[in-house]
């Protein structure tokens, strides 16, 4: 297989295990080209890809640029922030614009679930899902799961616990469907209250014992507390929270194996994770990051390759 | 479909030995000088290179890299088929050194442009030369020739030179099919 399946990224549920295997393969090469002393290649010279980013974000905006940049396309900027959308112009509209202005590709960030699906369907250019609301966020499950393999030789066979904010996670949601085609063992684990109801449905194991779920695991991946999304209280204080679900040092120390600790970022150091632990050599943090670029680097090159004029 | 051998595995051995005796009057000790396989077909070739000039002709030392030319060409989105990208493996610094660019067939020069672009990613050597098993000369779309070159052919455009290996297609052979 050389070519991927679809013509979007719209979240790791459309995607077959041979497309995610091709990203992978695709990605070991940029790898390589990120680590030489000239990072870039010509491939996407004569494509145009416009960044919308309609919520905040660093991490992913740096990165898809990057990326972007490294493969030699033209790179258009947009920010809810700053532009015309303020002044109540609809997603469509918006999006049109920028395409008058021949742009090939869209990587979109949204607030809304499924916006860049309902993107997708009317536009005639691919679309990237860079994280929509709580639906979706495809590149950084496909990024996690890069980087259990390239840690651990392989993702099929591995036990990976999520910690912390499923309810309100995007990453948790991609990270499952990925890892469950894969051929990984996934549950999840939190407060009752930040579990979503039926959440057993995807074939995932729930447990609310910290100490049990690292004990189980071979990767534990930690979720940030996505306190802007919350409109109610889902936990007594910040406090009890980290004393309940907060990974410490100790609690790796006592583990009867070494874990893999993954974090998508932004870190709330001292809330999921302490710093002792964000910086040990337990966490694979700034692997996900530099990880990041080679893998959507990957996707935008297997996309751009079936765009024909 | 029709087959006509092109080289027979001693002949295809004989010419290998030629091209590495002429590659030692060139460049002596391979002091400085780097063997680069273009990815995927060169490196077996490259690889036979470096055994014959390190077991028979008793060089100490031989620089072996692979180079993939995929993210550097030109028919990126215009040709049917997609593009399968392969491994590079440079650990080394090409500044100043004597690249030799090893590939199996040299047909449009198309390949050999976008190696002469990818190797610039990892320094500016001091020449390059291109080495070739096949040169199917009269089909070239670039000015770009070979420095060392086992056999010319005639071919036209439907038919196609097939370099066997006995390491991964179980035997060494040059083939010329007709589709």
């Amino acid at each position: 297989m050389s070519e991927l399946s679809v013509n979007h990224l719209l979240g790791i549920k459309y995607l077959k295990e041979d497309d995610v295997q091709l990203i992978f393969q695709t990605a070991d090469q940029f790898k390589e080209v990120i680590n030489r002393p000239i990072k870039k290649v010509p491939s996407l010279r004569d494509i145009t890809i416009a960044n919308l980013f309609f919520e905040n974000s660093t991490r992913t905006k740096l990165s898809f640029e990057l990326a972007e940049k490294r493969l030699s396309a033209d790179v258009v900027n947009f920010s809810e922030s700053q532009s015309s959308v303020k002044k109540g112009e609809t997603l469509i509209d918006t999006v049109q614009n920028i395409l008058s202005m021949k742009v090939d590709m869209v990587v979109m960030r949204h607030p809304s679930p499924g916006a860049p699906i309902f993107l997708s369907k009317h536009i005639d250019a691919s679309v990237v899902n860079a994280g929509d609301g709580t639906h979706e966020h495809p590149t950084q499950a496909l990024l996690d799961c890069y980087s259990i393999r390239e840690r651990l030789g392989d993702v099929a066979g591995k036990k990976v616990v999520i910690v912390g904010d499923v309810l309100h996670s995007r990453v948790a949601l991609s990270n499952i469907f990925a890892l469950k085609l894969l051929g990984a063992e996934v549950k999840v684990c939190g407060p009752k209250t930040l579990l979503p109801k039926h959440i057993e449905s995807l074939g995932v194991g729930v447990e609310s014992n910290l100490k049990k779920a690292l004990e189980w695991c071979d990767v534990a991946n930690m979720l940030r507390v996505q306190n802007e999304r919350m409109v109610t209280s889902y936990f007594p204080s910040t406090r009890e929270y980290a004393m309940q679900y907060g990974l410490t040092m100790d609690i790796l120390r006592d583990l009867s194996k070494e874990i893999v600790i993954m974090h998508p970022g932004p870190i709330n150091r001292g809330v999921e994770i302490t710093s002792e632990v964000a910086d040990s050599n337990y966490a694979i943090i700034l692997d996900q990051v530099e990880n990041g670029v080679a893998v959507r680097m990957a996707v935008m090159y297997l996309l751009a390759s079936k765009i024909k004029r | 479909m029709s087959q006509k051998e092109l080289l027979s595995a001693r002949e295809l051995q004989i010419t290998i030995r030629r091209l590495a005796c002429q590659l030692i009057e060139n460049h002596g000790d391979f002091i400085d000088t780097i063997l680069i396989g273009i990815q995927p077909r060169g490196k077996m070739l490259a690889k036979r290179l470096a055994h014959v000039l390190q077991n028979d002709y008793h060089i100490p030392k031989i620089t072996i890299g692979y180079l993939d030319i995929t993210f550097y060409r030109d028919d990126f989105r215009r040709s049917a088929k997609p593009i399968e990208a392969n491994s590079t493996e440079i650990d080394f610094v090409v500044e100043n050194k004597k690249v030799v660019f090893i590939d199996d067939v040299l047909y449009t020069g198309r390949s050999i442009r976008a190696a002469l672009t990818a190797v610039q990613d990892f320094g500016r050597p001091a020449q390059i030369e291109l080495l070739i098993l096949i040169d199917r000369r009269f089909s070239r779309h670039l000015p770009i020739q070979p420095d060392y070159c086992g056999r010319q052919v005639d071919a036209i455009n439907e038919e196609h030179v097939v370099v066997s290996w006995s390491e991964i297609e179980g035997q060494d052979a040059v083939f010329l099919e007709n589709q």
